[in-house]
């Protein structure tokens, strides 16, 4: 009974946070309107971006995109904001200040907030809270081969669309008779309905022919059923995309096998949390593929498969690659078209010559050489 | 525990053995075995019986018993597996089963759910070993998936709270979580791996992939002998496809299980190479192919049985024959390796008696 209160109070919290940020959503517009509150005038047309390193690398990985932007001249400022569990500086007020942030900035970049496994009473990890508080529902990861990077898949161009609020991530878990533990995966009509939307309006305009819904629905007749039902309801209101089914083991082993027929794969979070990794692996890794949260109202950019990658910690050997192509993709979501594009042209040039290479990649270089050879190509023109 | 085990499952089969009072043709010695073959459905029969031949040829000490298997309707309408073969397993102790389909919306669950829940078959043992000569992207794979097969997410305990929410529960039990890694540990002991790696969500399932979790700890702490390693799932099925040589033994949860076995045996080439075997309470073992029916070639002789066979192998060495093991693997791997006679879907021409016959004659030349 407890449980079932906890989930209805769940739906209904997000109802209201909903029409919340619908509301906002007339009032104010893009970040380029916010006033700076800080008491030197910033020059005009700088854009303020709330950046959460996190843990692991992530603190190097966000040293790399800051001086990268130095020297393209991007004229995004950050907001820097330390949340991290594992380093006792998570707390509630600290993640308010964070949504405080994002409430004005509205677009993030952001490093993976590692989670104890120890179990201390808290359900959710702040990663969790985070993504709940801002109502990041969709993951995106765009996984493309790098051109010049071999690997054992080459040419490989799929998107992954995650549901990534609801699930077996729903943090309701308890203890039915002793040794006896009962997690509870949620699955709404609202939401499936909302995720399966934002796949085919994904399609739509990045000019994709194929949505593929990823499900265990011989299993979870009830809850991965209705998720496919909603895909299949959507689907009926795209005629022009093609759309197909397929359960996740099945789409595992195949993803392996022949991951060239996928398009654009949309699934329940624990599902997008394997494919999203597998599909990274297939292409080199987690160093290398961008990802993307979206909610109604908010962006945050990270790295597609998510990992602190902490026993690299502090050794320079991380790849930039992943955070510094998301950072672009986030320059092209300002509108900061001409940035984006000689920052990315940057880094695949530097992939595609291959002499500069982290370990990851198969090179001995550092995090460091691999910045410093990147900003060398920032401007071509100039320099070669 | 794994002494208590054998002493057990000896006793059943003796036990069993006084029950019947009635006269069994094992009287040559008492090495011969009976296993209880479920051939199956679709091409089910035709590999089943390229499996008898090649058994045959390599003289093993298995004596088949043949039973169908169609799900029957029983008092108070829950569904069952016919008596003969109920029978005929309880007996035996040992299965070796052919696909079976499922028919859609023929309103009864599905007949491999029926046989794991009817012989509380708990663990589902997957080897995957690149094969030399079909070529993959994958060299050099080695590795067991070890599953749980009772709970989890696969409880199929859900319900509809109000209109459009949907509430699946995953169960992870004290007791199921150590027998499962129990199991594990036993098995990398007996067949010589040096790990046993626990694959977890732990850190989103906080509880119950805790619990599960904590018991793998408990039960490494008993294994000294073997490596133990924990991982998230995610963490494994971005390293397992960058490099999946890197594993050994990997015990999960059900849901878990089912997506990693199936990803692995994609490594090395699919369902169509990849045996399994189910491990039950009491002595009791399935062996069986995991792919399909493939409806549409049956009857034609172009299956490939390659799959039932090596599943075949995996219960001659759980019977602990490793000799006829090891002969007829080596005549298998050796055919497709020579990749002259291989069925279509190796990406040979050959019909599935030439492949048959193939393998015969090498188990002969190996003698």
């Amino acid at each position: 009974m407890a449980a079932l209160r906890r989930v209805l109070a769940v739906s209904q919290g997000h109802l209201v946070q909903w029409n919340h940020t619908a509301w906002r959503s007339f009032t104010t517009s893009a970040c380029m309107t916010r006033m700076t509150k800080t008491e030197s005038a910033k020059p005009e047309g700088t854009f303020h971006v709330t950046m959460i390193p996190g843990d692991g690398v992530g603190p190097e990985l966000m040293h790399s995109v800051k001086e990268v932007f130095k020297a393209a001249n991007v004229p995004v400022e950050f907001d820097e904001y330390h949340l991290s569990e594992v380093q006792n500086m998570a707390s509630a007020e600290k993640l308010e200040e964070v949504v405080n942030s994002m409430k004005l900035n509205r677009v993030a970049i952001k490093g993976k907030i590692h989670t104890p496994m120890e179990f201390k009473g808290e359900l959710a990890s702040y990663e969790m809270a985070l993504r709940r508080k801002l109502d990041l529902f969709a993951n995106v990861v765009h996984v493309s081969s790098l051109p010049g990077f071999n690997t054992r898949h080459n040419n490989l161009d799929l998107v992954i669309i995650r549901e990534q609020t609801e699930g077996e991530y729903s943090s309701l878990e308890h203890e039915s008779a002793k040794g006896v533990i009962e997690c509870l995966k949620i699955i709404t009509r609202e939401k499936s309905n909302r995720i399966a939307k934002f796949a085919f309006d994904y399609a739509t305009k990045k000019g994709r022919s194929k949505v593929t819904a990823v499900h265990k629905a011989n299993i979870m007749k009830l809850g991965d059923g209705l998720f496919l039902q909603c895909c299949k309801d959507v689907a009926e209101l795209y005629p022009k995309i093609k759309f197909d089914t397929m359960i996740i083991d099945n789409c595992c082993m195949q993803l392996v096998q022949n991951p060239y027929q996928f398009d654009v794969l949309v699934m329940p979070n624990l599902y997008g949390n394997i494919v999203d990794n597998l599909a990274a692996g297939l292409v080199g890794g987690a160093g290398v593929v961008p990802g993307e949260s979206y909610g109604a109202e908010y962006v945050v950019f990270e790295t597609g498969a998510r990992h602190p990658f902490a026993q690299a910690m502090g050794r320079s050997i991380a790849n930039p690659t992943a955070m510094l192509l998301s950072a672009s993709n986030m320059l092209r979501h300002l509108n900061l078209e001409y940035h984006s594009n000689i920052i990315s042209d940057a880094v695949k040039k530097v992939v595609k010559l291959g002499k500069v290479r982290t370990c990851d990649m198969g090179g001995y270089s550092t995090t460091s050489d691999f910045i410093k050879s990147v900003t060398d190509y920032l401007h071509p023109a100039y320099k070669h | 525990m794994a002494g208590g085990f054998t002493w057990r499952s000896m006793v059943s089969r003796l036990l069993g053995g006084i029950k019947q009072h009635k006269p069994i043709n094992r009287t040559l010695s008492s090495d011969v075995h009976t296993v209880t073959l479920i051939p199956g459905d679709g091409i089910g029969p035709e590999i089943s019986s390229a499996v008898m031949k090649i058994f045959d040829a390599a003289n093993a000490p298995i004596q088949w018993e043949e039973r169908n298997v169609t799900a029957i309707q029983g008092t108070g309408g829950k569904w069952m597996i016919p008596l003969d073969a109920k029978e005929s397993m309880d007996r035996n102790k040992m299965g070796l089963k052919g696909p079976l389909k499922t028919p859609i919306a023929a309103g009864h669950p599905s007949m491999n759910l029926l046989l794991r829940k009817t012989f509380d078959l708990y663990a589902n043992v997957r080897p995957c070993v690149s094969i030399e000569g079909y070529k993959t992207p994958y060299t050099e794979v080695n590795l067991v998936t070890i599953r749980e097969n009772t709970e989890g997410e696969y409880s199929g305990i859900e319900h509809v709270i109000v209109d459009g929410v949907v509430q699946s529960i995953k169960l992870i039990t004290e007791d199921a979580s150590r027998r499962i890694a129990e199991f594990a540990f036993e098995y990398a002991r007996n067949n010589q791996r040096s790990t046993v790696t626990a694959v977890h969500k732990a850190n989103i399932m906080r509880m119950s992939d805790g619990l599960f979790l904590k018991k793998c700890r408990e039960v490494a702490e008993a294994y000294k002998d073997i490596k133990f390693n924990e991982m998230y799932l995610d963490t494994v099925c971005l390293n397992m496809v960058q490099d999946p040589t890197q594993f050994d033994v990997l015990v999960m949860p059900n849901l878990y299980g089912d997506i990693l076995s199936d990803l692995c045996a994609g490594l090395i080439g699919g369902l169509g190479v990849t045996p399994s075997g189910n491990i039950g309470a009491h002595g009791v073992a399935i062996f069986e192919s995991v792919h399909g029916t493939a409806p549409d070639i049956a009857g034609k002789d172009l299956a490939n049985p390659t799959a039932l066979l090596l599943s075949a192998v995996m219960m001659l060495n759980h019977l602990k024959l490793h000799e006829y093991a090891k002969k007829i693997q080596t005549a298998c791997f050796d055919t497709i390796k020579a990749g002259k006679t291989m069925t279509k879907d190796l990406g040979g021409n050959s019909k599935c008696s030439e492949f048959t016959n193939e393998i015969c004659q090498r188990i002969k030349d190996l003698e």
